[in-house]
């Protein structure tokens, strides 16, 4: 029964977007043309998030792993 | 709480009036509502004009499309694009006298909204919260119905003549010595219409080289009257007496533009309630300052007669000030009598002079004798001179009701503009959306409302404006209330953060028109 309570709550926050970009009241012509709009952009901006935010997040790590490989040698090299 | 010290003591009571600031999360995305209605009317336009789309609204004709275009203006762009889909929450037409519960006839828009066919169904009992019904004078049965008939029967129905040819009845003479002694002036006149009676009298009181000092939120009639009259116009923020006061001292500098003559009259313009804010005019400082300067006030008491004061004489009374301080007070027997129907009322010299001079008196038609005897019957209902105490009981019922709804909306967190004691009771939308929305769940829900939105307020300040009326009871107070915060909480109309504090009256400074504590 948690699935209802989840679709209804859905349904009500699609009925909130709907009302503030007013495609309450736009034609039925009109709403499958903007929504299909809202779509191709959201997957657009999720590749791109996939794509850069993929690369630029190995990279960060492997720069981070290197920094810290580096400075336990240094102190090691101090310390003696 | 401190109102009542500042001003030098000119309050006799608190005045408690606050406009909530419209919160940026909810300006920005009223905004992106507008700018998809926009694209999306861009969209329509370019179809219609490429003959795509079946072209309904009004166009000009092909031998015309050389010439300056007539629908182009943002007006027009407005109308026919955003207006347009939400039309069917005005011009419902009803089918019964507007008093407390009402019917509307049911209509259904096969082609979204341009045009509209009635199913032949009859909503009964649609609780009434949009006719303008103060006191309940709006009936089919009872007193003021009696009396009314009697007249008919008696006099007709149509004056056939203007007032100053053959049009004087005897009622009308009763009806304006009635008026005078209700709103404790030395005499008074009655006009058909209280529209024209603004833009007629305005013209005949004011003229070229003398200055009008009006509101930013004046009413249409007194805005055409004002411009009719050929007098300068000078606007002053909204009931803001420091804008007044810089404007007034100005002109007694300055005086006129060009050639610096002292101005032949200086006329303050305020309304007693503003319709769409529901906020109460500062009268006692208006009235100090009018006398401080040398100038003439008038006053619209439009939506105040009937409906403010402890025994309905309006504004004034409200406040506790005198008359007679007042040059011209002017007021509709529409909205708190139940009638049709504008007076004047003032100095005998004043009512004389409008008598000969007024383009209202000169040429259009008077009063309809069912009308005068309607209001004869109400004011003597008020006044308590009928003998019942039921003029009284309405007032007090009218107050109460204010106080209750006002107080119960501001608890469930709706942003509720305007004074306290104003039966007017606007709620903000500010959505486009919601505007088409509001209108049409309350609908559903057997209660009928006004949703206002441009050009009658600022774009992003759309609203939905309640009239309360003594009419109400409780119980259908209550009703209206339960399925109003249902409808706001499906619609999230509830933004109010609360941070609202009572219009202190501390001086003013043109940053802020909100009154928080920071």
């Amino acid at each position: 029964m948690d699935v209802k309570g989840t679709w209804s709550s859905l349904y009500w926050l699609f009925c909130q977007f709907e009302l503030i970009t007013c495609s309450y009241l736009m034609e039925p012509w009109e709403k499958v043309l903007f929504y299909s709009f809202n779509l191709a952009m959201a997957g657009l901006l999720l590749y791109t998030a996939y794509v850069c935010m993929a690369f630029h997040l190995s990279s960060a790590f492997q720069l981070l792993g290197s920094f810290l490989g580096n400075q336990r040698e240094n102190a090691l090299a101090v310390v003696k | 709480i401190n109102h009542i010290v500042h001003n030098g003591g000119l309050y006799k009571r608190p005045f408690n009036e606050a406009f909530e600031e419209t919160p940026m999360l909810i300006a920005v995305l009223t905004y992106v509502g507008y700018g998809v209605l926009t694209l999306f009317g861009y969209l329509r336009d370019f179809m219609r004009q490429w003959k795509i789309e079946k072209c309904q609204n009004a166009t000009e004709r092909e031998e015309q499309k050389d010439f300056v275009p007539l629908y182009q203006d943002f007006e027009n762009f407005y109308n026919r694009n955003l207006y347009m889909r939400i039309r069917d929450s005005w011009n419902r037409p009803i089918c019964s006298v507007p008093g407390a519960k009402v019917d509307m006839m049911e209509r259904v828009s096969h082609d979204y909204n341009w045009t509209f066919t009635y199913t032949g169904r009859v909503i009964k009992d649609v609780i009434n919260m949009g006719s303008y019904n103060y006191l309940g004078f709006a009936r089919n049965t009872g007193a003021c119905q009696e009396a009314a008939a009697k007249v008919l029967s008696q006099y007709g129905a149509g004056v056939c003549s203007t007032r100053q040819e053959m049009g004087n009845l005897d009622k009308h003479e009763e009806l304006e010595k009635l008026v005078a002694r209700f709103l404790g002036v030395e005499s008074a006149m009655v006009y058909g219409m209280g529209f024209a009676t603004n833009s007629m009298n305005i013209p005949a009181l004011v003229g070229k080289g003398c200055l009008i000092l009006s509101d930013e939120l004046n009413h249409a009639s007194l805005v055409l009257g004002a411009r009719l009259s050929g007098a300068t116009i000078r606007i002053f923020k909204h009931n803001n007496m420091q804008s007044l006061e810089k404007l007034l001292k100005d002109a007694i500098v300055h005086g006129q533009p060009r050639t610096r003559r002292p101005w032949k009259k200086i006329l303050i313009l305020v309304e007693g309630i503003y319709s769409m804010e529901g906020s109460i005019v500062r009268l006692p400082e208006v009235i100090a300052l009018k006398k401080k300067y040398k100038s003439y006030l008038y006053v619209d008491e439009a939506h105040s007669i009937g409906a403010l004061g402890p025994t309905g004489r309006g504004v004034v009374e409200y406040f506790g000030l005198n008359p007679e301080d007042v040059d011209v007070m002017m007021g509709t027997f529409t909205k708190s009598f139940g009638a049709a129907g504008g007076y004047i009322g003032g100095k005998k010299e004043l009512i004389d002079y409008l008598k000969t001079c007024s383009h209202s008196s000169a040429y259009a038609t008077s009063m309809s004798p069912p009308v005068v005897e309607q209001i004869i019957t109400s004011v003597k209902c008020i006044m308590g001179e009928d003998g019942t105490t039921v003029g009284e009981a309405r007032v007090q019922q009218l107050a109460e009701n204010t106080r209750y709804f006002r107080r119960r909306l501001k608890e469930m967190g709706f942003i509720i503009y305007g004074n306290e004691d104003s039966p007017i009771v606007p709620l903000m939308l500010y959505m486009p959306a919601k505007i088409g929305a509001f209108g049409r769940e309350m609908l559903k829900r057997n209660i009928g409302v006004v949703v206002v939105g441009f050009p009658a307020t600022p774009i992003i300040e759309s609203r939905a404006r309640f009239c309360l009326s003594a009419d109400h009871t409780k119980e259908m107070l209550d009703t209206a209330l339960k399925e109003t915060s249902e409808v706001g909480d499906l619609l999230q109309l509830k933004y109010s953060r609360r941070r609202l504090v009572p219009l202190l009256d501390r001086p003013f400074d043109e940053t802020t028109y909100e009154e928080t504590e920071d």
